[in-house]
């Protein structure tokens, strides 16, 4: 079969572009100590206290943005399923629109908006600086978070759901936190690892609104040192790994559960 | 909002309440999005003094900037046209290329995380394969005698750039056309060997046609994801490779341009570029969705 040999033509190619990285990475960040392969490298990163410090800003950061995100994106969703169906499009441009822009334009813009001499002087101070980051963190999520979220959401009937719990005298909060919440938990899940993998290796943003987060500290390492910066790049592809692996294990886990309850 | 107060029909409080659900997105939208976006462009038509000017825009076309826009849009062309052809190659194979089904899912798998491993660990890891001590450098040398620094090959340029960006860009073409692949009917293939079709034929006259609008389309979308990106070149080269989001990033670090609003027009050029993309994206995926619903 001709097409059968073309295939794994082809997929040996990817295999070979996509492998050699990846062992090159491994075996390169094994020759710390010469002459013989070691854990020096890890070892070195692993007690460096910055690499302590700024990766447990960007974890912080990636909680904070996720429940930022959460706490816009589900219930807007939500709302616009609801009462206003006309502006799907519209919102759903809105939140596409990080992916036209790109990141660095908008982070130019917050530097140049929020400055000291503004009327909303966030970048003053760590902190205001810190919830402007934790915001342009929440909008690269906005495309991927609110898709998520809205695919969710189209799978289970809004708005029998809403007023079955109104009759039952449920208000707002209740409504959202849990009746809806619960049914896009998946999805919000799924969205929430992917915003995780995207805050903890984002580099653009945190560099330029000097922040010590784990990206720029990659770079500087990187600038700096010869074998660290591979085991730098093992830890961080192992990571976005795992949040991936996480996506599949939950979009499985509610595949079982749908098809148990049908 | 006081219009809608007149109206009879509706209950007086009801519709500002309503309103009211849409407002922490409205307000998020607009302070973190829309109104820093909308003070670059602003910006790149105005003066430092705030009178309105073109004099930004024109300023774009000196021969420096120009260059950074010609090799920032080679770069994004090059690698947005290898990784769709690979890429479609890749995800031919694991739809319909009698490859065993069990290679599939892994193969997404990948694709999921190698599409979001790009930026500064992206870098480091091509380093320690291509750079000048890497592995297959190295391999090369040992094995087979080939140097290939000598013979002209270096990883801070713009083919070295190229293959480093593939390593994203392939992945992305896998996970957006496998859908679209998967959605071809079997029945249009059995159709066309029943009219006695090769099975060229029925790709240069079937399956390409349909799924032309996918494939311009996927290709718009990694052109603006390749020109946007910043992280992986500048880990890569430093300041070294002069493409425009690199020269956004040290102007805006220290103004190297010698004019902030120079910056925005830059900024602009590149809202321009990746919009002209998006919507090119937006127009060609509306296009195929009437084939694979």
């Amino acid at each position: 079969m001709k097409t059968r040999i073309w295939s794994w033509i082809a997929l040996a190619i990817g295999f070979l572009y996509f492998a050699l990285p990846l062992i090159g990475t491994i075996e390169f960040s094994l020759r710390k100590r010469r002459g013989e392969y070691s854990l020096d490298a890890y070892r070195w990163v692993f007690e460096d206290p910055r690499f302590r410090e700024t990766f447990t800003y960007s974890v912080v950061m990636a909680i904070c943005t996720i429940l930022v995100g959460v706490l816009i994106v589900v219930p807007t969703a939500y709302w616009v399923r609801l009462r206003f169906p006309r502006l799907r499009p519209v919102v759903e441009f809105i939140t596409l629109l990080p992916l036209v822009i790109p990141p660095i334009v908008i982070v130019f813009g917050y530097i140049r908006l929020y400055n000291t001499a503004s009327l909303l002087p966030l970048t003053g101070s760590a902190t205001g600086t810190n919830f402007l980051l934790m915001m342009g963190y929440a909008t690269l999520s906005l495309p991927y978070m609110y898709r998520a979220v809205d695919t969710g959401l189209r799978a289970i009937d809004v708005r029998t759901l809403t007023e079955a719990a109104q009759s039952l005298g449920a208000g707002w909060p209740v409504i959202i936190g849990r009746v809806i919440l619960p049914n896009v938990l998946v999805a919000v899940l799924s969205g929430a690892f992917l915003t995780f993998a995207i805050v903890i290796g984002e580099f653009v943003l945190a560099a330029l609104l000097n922040r010590p987060a784990f990206g720029p500290y990659l770079q500087l390492i990187g600038a700096n040192r010869a074998y660290e910066p591979a085991a730098l790049a093992v830890i961080a592809f192992a990571i976005t790994w795992f949040c991936m692996g996480l996506i599949q294990l939950v979009s499985r886990f509610s595949a079982q559960g749908r098809a148990k309850r049908s | 909002m006081t219009l809608h107060d007149d109206s009879p029909k509706r209950p007086r409080a009801a519709l500002p309440l309503a309103w009211l659900g849409l407002l922490p997105f409205v307000a998020f939208a607009l302070l973190f999005l829309i109104l820093p976006t909308m003070h670059i462009v602003v910006g790149a038509f105005q003066t430092a003094d705030g009178a309105p000017t073109l004099q930004n825009i024109r300023n774009l076309f000196q021969p420096s900037i120009l260059a950074a826009y010609w090799i920032s849009i080679r770069i994004s062309f090059a690698t947005a046209l290898l990784g769709c052809t690979i890429g479609f190659a890749i995800a031919a194979a694991i739809c319909f290329g009698g490859i065993p089904k069990a290679i599939r899912g892994p193969v997404l798998t990948f694709s999921g995380v190698a599409s979001n491993f790009a930026g500064v660990p992206l870098s480091f890891a091509f380093l320690a394969t291509l750079g000048r001590v890497g592995l297959v450098t190295v391999l090369l040398r040992e094995w087979f005698g080939v140097n290939i620094y000598a013979l002209g090959f270096n990883l801070l340029s713009f083919w070295g750039l190229t293959l480093v960006y593939l390593f994203f860009q392939i992945p992305l073409m896998i996970l957006i056309i496998t859908p679209a692949l998967d959605g071809m009917k079997r029945e249009w293939r059995e159709a066309a060997d029943i009219l006695g079709a090769t099975g060229g034929q029925y790709w240069r006259m079937v399956a390409l046609p349909i799924l032309l609008p996918s494939l311009l389309g996927t290709f718009a979308l990694l052109f603006a994801n390749a020109f946007g990106a910043v992280a992986t070149a500048y880990a890569l080269t430093g300041s070294s490779l002069s493409i425009v989001p690199i020269v956004l990033f040290a102007q805006i670090r220290g103004d190297v341009l010698q004019d902030p609003h120079l910056g925005y027009a830059l900024a602009f050029g590149m809202i321009v570029v990746t919009g002209i993309a998006n919507g090119l994206y937006v127009w060609l995926r509306a296009r195929t969705e009437r084939w694979t619903r």
